[in-house]
């Protein structure tokens, strides 16, 4: 063959890989963001193989390289990946109709190998100028959003949130399993400061209409907040450590680690006074291998701690209650939170341990009007469904509903172990006392009525003792402290090989 | 000016500062009483207590301000 061919294809390559104008590039590194080919250096392990397809999208037109999207499949911690990319040096990283096309191809590519799919989103969002050829068709935008659906559950969807993720582009990350968003840089929203001010008249800033900060901390859109692009690229290495390539595998285990030296033990850490609050992750620090913990969602519902760890070199995942934090009750975005993660660990098998110090749902006016009964009860289906093992410790206390949110006995847990320290009811000593004789009380004479109260209280107390809930079988067993962690390794090891069907229908009704 | 907020719905069951007196960052200032647990709330900044806007036994609602600080 002639050398000119050769030369002309690696000179079209190069001009391709090298994406947009020199002007977008600069205006990338002012917002100290790296260009798309510097990302897919970082997310996958160097000097392994990868492929690229659609390198040559729409390269008849001048200034379109790639058509703004890199797919390709390559390795991650040595497991096989699919990834697309947006280029934000490409017209802002909009869509036409070639990048839509190659992000569902590489959708396809990730369903057939049963593969994880990662989206790094950078995107202005449609290119208007284009939309009867990407927007409304059956290969239109509309289709990556169906392929999402449909591989949910089936392979981990990871993304990261780079730029903006504007309008329809805005579904990716929303149906992805984790979503991690750079500070400052990343955003979603259905419509822009500007639009909206257009449309319904409200001025705002675009950090506080859809900003990282905000949706991690407030919508719950957002799982982690990456301080910069580099660490949001290491924190996507780090999650997808904890799962299998797809649904019918399991994470492997890794070599198991100690707890973290020099850290407070368990009997150091909860308190004995129950209405005072301690700090859970200080306990969950003390049972899990050391620097194995990665939270998800760790400033949006604080009252509640979703995330994943090592115990003993196994992938586990964590769901315990904050009394630091609004005493630890649940409320609606908790319990939106809590049945997310179930759902995410139950579908890639990653067993559940629940770390039970709960006073029960919040109560009052503010949450029943926003619905704290459906948002209940979404946790607890969740929760039911789920047939990864399911271990419920009850460290301190477990009140009423509760007690079911946590996988309590009737929801079928492998187990159900308590502390010594544990109470279990369907309210504590004060409320219960003064539910039942609250008429009593009040015929009571001022001097008779805390002598009263005190008997029924210390009687309420007797009722509600642990060893008589072990005598009864409402418990499996109480552990002590300091023999906590051990009793989960070996628990852990021995649920393995679970199989269980939850229920033959199509699907249920979800309390959404 | 910074403001101490109720960080959910409950009774104010001690004010543990009076007007003008001056607090460090972290202090607590109140404690709320809700779901049979005690909730201290602390200050965000050093600063001088400049009002106080409850009395113990209050019911205040999530996000209710509760006292305001001046920065020192």
């Amino acid at each position: 063959m002639n050398d000119q061919w050769t030369k002309e294809l690696k000179e079209r390559v190069q001009k391709i890989q090298a994406g947009g104008a020199t002007k977008y590039h600069e205006k990338n590194a002012e917002q100290n963001k790296l260009f798309v080919r510097d990302r897919l250096e970082l997310l996958l392990d160097s000097g392994t193989i990868r492929v690229e397809d659609g390198l040559f999208a729409n390269c008849m037109e001048e200034g379109l390289p790639a058509d703004g999207v890199i797919t390709v499949t390559g390795k991650m911690n040595g497991q096989t990946v699919c990834v697309m990319a947006n280029d934000s040096t490409v017209k802002a990283g909009s869509w036409g109709s070639r990048t839509v096309e190659k992000i569902i191809r590489i959708q396809e590519t990730a369903q057939k190998l049963k593969v994880p799919m990662l989206y790094l989103v950078d995107s202005a969002g449609a290119r208007i100028t284009d939309q009867l050829e990407m927007f409304p068709n059956r290969r239109g935008a509309g289709r990556i959003f169906y392929n999402q659906v449909k591989m949910s559950g089936m392979v981990p969807q990871v993304c990261i949130l780079f730029g903006p993720s504007a309008a329809g582009g805005a579904y990716i990350p929303a149906f992805c399993d984790i979503v991690i968003m750079v500070d400052k840089n990343a955003s979603m929203y259905l419509a822009s400061p500007r639009m909206a001010e257009m449309v319904i008249g409200q001025k705002v800033t675009l950090e506080e209409m859809g900003g990282a900060r905000m949706h991690c901390s407030v919508s719950g859109c957002g799982d982690v907040l990456a301080k910069n692009e580099e660490e949001a690229i290491e924190m996507a290495r780090r999650y997808l450590s904890y799962f299998p390539a797809n649904y019918k595998q399991k994470t492997s285990k890794i070599e198991a680690k100690s707890i973290q030296a020099g850290i407070r033990s368990i009997e150091e850490v909860v308190p004995d006074n129950q209405n005072v609050a301690f700090d859970m992750k200080e306990m969950i620090r003390a049972l899990i291998d050391e620097n194995s913990f990665f939270e998800m969602k760790e400033l949006f519902a604080k009252e509640i701690i979703t995330g994943f760890a090592r115990l003993d070199g196994r992938a586990v995942g964590i769901i315990a209650n904050q009394s630091k934090m609004k005493t630890g009750s649940l409320f609606v975005d908790s319990a939106d939170k809590s049945a997310r993660f179930i759902t995410l660990c139950d579908a890639f098998n990653i067993p559940l341990i629940f770390l039970s110090d709960i006073p029960g749902f919040m109560i009052g006016t503010q949450v029943e009007r926003s619905g704290i009964i459906r948002h209940g009860a979404k946790m607890i289906a969740a929760m039911s469904e789920a047939t990864v093992p399911k271990i419920s410790i009850i460290v301190r206390k477990a009140y009423g509903a509760g007690l079911y949110a946590m996988a309590g006995p009737a929801f079928e847990p492998d187990c159900c172990l308590a502390l010594p320290t544990a109470k279990i009811a369907v309210m504590g000593p004060e409320a219960a006392v003064n539910a039942v004789y609250s008429n009593k009380i009040a015929q009571l004479e001022e001097s008779e009525r805390n002598e009263f109260i005190q008997q029924k209280r210390e009687e309420y107390q007797e009722d509600i003792n642990l060893y008589r809930l072990a005598s009864e079988l409402i418990i499996d067993g109480i552990i002590a402290p300091n023999r906590l962690r051990d009793e989960l390794k070996e628990r852990l090891e021995l649920y393995e090989s679970k199989e269980m069907i939850f229920s033959e229908r199509k699907h249920p009704v979800y309390p959404v | 000016m910074n403001k101490v907020e109720a960080s959910m719905a409950g009774t104010v069951w001690k004010v543990l500062v009076s007007e003008g007196d001056v607090v460090d960052s972290g202090q607590d200032v109140i404690i709320l009483e809700s779901m049979k647990m005690e909730i201290p709330l602390s200050a965000e900044i050093d600063g001088k207590v400049s009002k106080i806007m409850v009395n113990e036994g209050d019911f205040v609602a999530e996000g209710d301000v509760l006292l305001e600080l001046v920065g020192m």
